[in-house]
């Protein structure tokens, strides 16, 4: 096997529609959304013999998988931070390639906006390096964001592009936090967070979760469900050990192009992008580290609307992403891919329902552009793609 | 933008035998860095094999001095610095070659730019003897 294209199929997916679940366990968030992602596929927990989950399933791998009584023979629990739900897709279609499973489930799910957020891992350790000093998630990025600005002119308010495309999309979700359209004045008049990020450049802090279903090609005939084709997946990790930081560039230089090439397509094929949108910053870098754009020229990128669904040049995030949607438990790699393959099927909200989307990309940003990082990459497409 | 003249955090910092010496050294007004046996390489983050080939680093003097990669005046601090906002989170890059996560202090924040030569201070920890935390200010 030297390549996944064609190897796995997201059959079933599932957004939870809650925002605020203060009711709820994570674990009974994850159930909920197992439940949602199967019956979207047309399956059920026994016919699921592979099981997926990252750091926020509570007691990990093993008591979810009892939880959810799903008899797995193969699990996985890669902690990529946000994008490890998009890399999951890619390990769990490694696995079926190889025969470890054929229906493989992938869980996420949190409580950030009623329960207690998660501190930093105090065991690494870096943590006195930088938790001393007031690193956090808005911090770290808006070191980035500095530096972009510096070595490339980019303006705050090609950053508020971002989150204008993203309400742009919000106002036709029902489920989503913030459904207000806002302007590039009222992001940059926002009050600031950690210069140069305002309030309005920072995604929302959410409860709530999502479920996908991957399966093998055979498994995906018998489906009616129409499903998305995985052609290519890439994955990396950045950080400083071998060089010091440079803020200018995320690990997407290498799951982009590594993702691109196992698809056989280019940034140009792409129809739909779904890109993890933690800060608008993060999607400025990445634009331009998947190839969408030189270097350097993400702000100028996303200016006049190439952005915004139906008709921009790259609608992305069309659910109104993590800036305006949804963000659970921090994490914002399972939602994006979720959106993906609503675009793919076409059952994206009618007002931002791409016209013949072919290829789709899923891009997620795990940990701190300001220290380290993972990145995963998936290229979707059509069935006959 | 006013500036905060109260101290920043100095929190008792979570060493272990890894890195130790960073902070006690600190504490004697010695900014000090491991540096590989190997192929001399000065170490970011501190630890006791070198990230390039795995082999022994040692603890050397560097400079203190150094300029600002990046900085951001943070307005809304977290955990530590949640009722110490703004302050400035700031990379500054050693003469020596690392870039260290750092706070620019001794300045107002609007003060602070990329490229400013800066020098180390040490802020000494009350709760632990002989520890300080570096920090930097315009040079
Ligand atoms: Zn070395």
């Amino acid at each position: 096997m030297t390549s996944l294209r064609g190897a796995a199929y997201v059959v079933g997916v599932y957004e939870h529609p809650g925002r605020e679940l203060p009711d709820r366990s994570v674990a009974q968030i994850h159930a909920e959304v197992a439940r949602g992602a199967l019956a979207d596929a047309g399956l059920t927990t026994g016919d699921v013999d592979g099981y997926f989950c990252a750091g926020d399933a509570p007691g990990g791998p093993i008591a979810m998988a009892d939880y959810l009584g799903i008899a797995a023979r193969h699990c996985d629990s890669t902690d990529y931070g946000g994008s490890a739900y998009v890399a999951l897709v890619s390990h769990a279609a490694q696995a079926i390639a190889a025969g470890k499973c054929s229906v493989a489930l992938i869980t996420m799910g949190g409580r950030p906006r009623s329960g207690r957020r998660r501190p930093p891992a105090q065991d690494n350790p870096a943590y006195p390096f930088e938790e001393t000093y007031g690193h956090s998630n808005p911090a770290s990025y808006a070191l980035a964001a500095q530096r972009h600005m510096f070595e490339f002119g980019t303006t705050s308010e090609q950053l508020a592009e971002v989150k204008v495309a993203a309400s742009t999309h919000a106002q036709h979700n029902p489920d989503a936090l913030l459904r207000k359209v806002v302007t590039v004045e009222e992001v940059v008049g926002s009050r600031l967070i950690a210069d140069p990020l305002h309030l309005l450049d920072c995604c929302v802090i959410t409860d709530g979760g999502g479920a996908a279903v991957v399966v093998s090609p055979e498994v995906a005939l018998r489906l009616g469900r129409r499903g998305a084709k995985l052609l290519g997946a890439g994955e990396a990790v950045k950080h400083t050990g071998r060089s010091p930081i440079d803020l200018t560039y995320t690990g997407a230089v290498w799951s982009g192009p590594r993702a691109f090439e196992e698809a056989g397509v280019t940034p140009a094929d792409v129809d739909y992008a779904s890109i993890y949108d933690s800060f608008t910053i993060t999607v400025v870098m990445s634009l331009e580290d998947l190839g969408f754009c030189e270097k350097g020229q993400g702000g100028r990128f996303v200016l006049e609307g190439a952005l915004q669904a139906p008709h921009g040049r790259l609608p992305y995030n069309t659910d109104g992403g993590s800036l305006c949607n949804n963000h659970p438990g921090n994490r914002g790699g399972m939602t994006r891919l979720i959106e993906a393959v609503r675009q793919l099927r076409g059952e994206a909200h009618p007002a931002v329902q791409v016209p013949g989307v072919d290829i789709a990309l899923v891009h997620g940003t795990g940990g701190w552009v300001g220290t380290r990082m993972g990145s995963a990459t998936l290229i979707l497409g059509q069935e006959d793609a | 933008m006013t500036l905060d003249d109260t101290p920043l955090p100095t929190p008792e910092v979570g060493f272990d035998v890894d890195t130790e010496p960073y902070w006690r050294g600190a504490g004697e007004g010695r900014l000090v860095l491991p540096r590989c046996d190997e192929c001399g390489t000065y170490v970011w983050i501190p630890r006791p094999y070198c990230p390039l080939d795995l082999s022994p680093t040692r603890w050397v003097e560097v400079s203190g001095r150094g300029s600002v990669y990046s900085h951001s005046t943070v307005h809304r601090g977290e955990r530590l610095y949640a009722k110490r906002a703004p302050f400035v989170l700031a990379y500054v890059e050693l003469d020596e070659g690392p870039r260290i996560m750092t706070n620019i202090v001794g300045c107002p924040p609007d003060a602070v730019t990329i490229g400013m030569p800066v020098r180390v201070v040490f802020d000494a920890v009350e709760e632990t003897m002989g520890i300080a935390i570096p920090r930097f200010t315009p040079a």
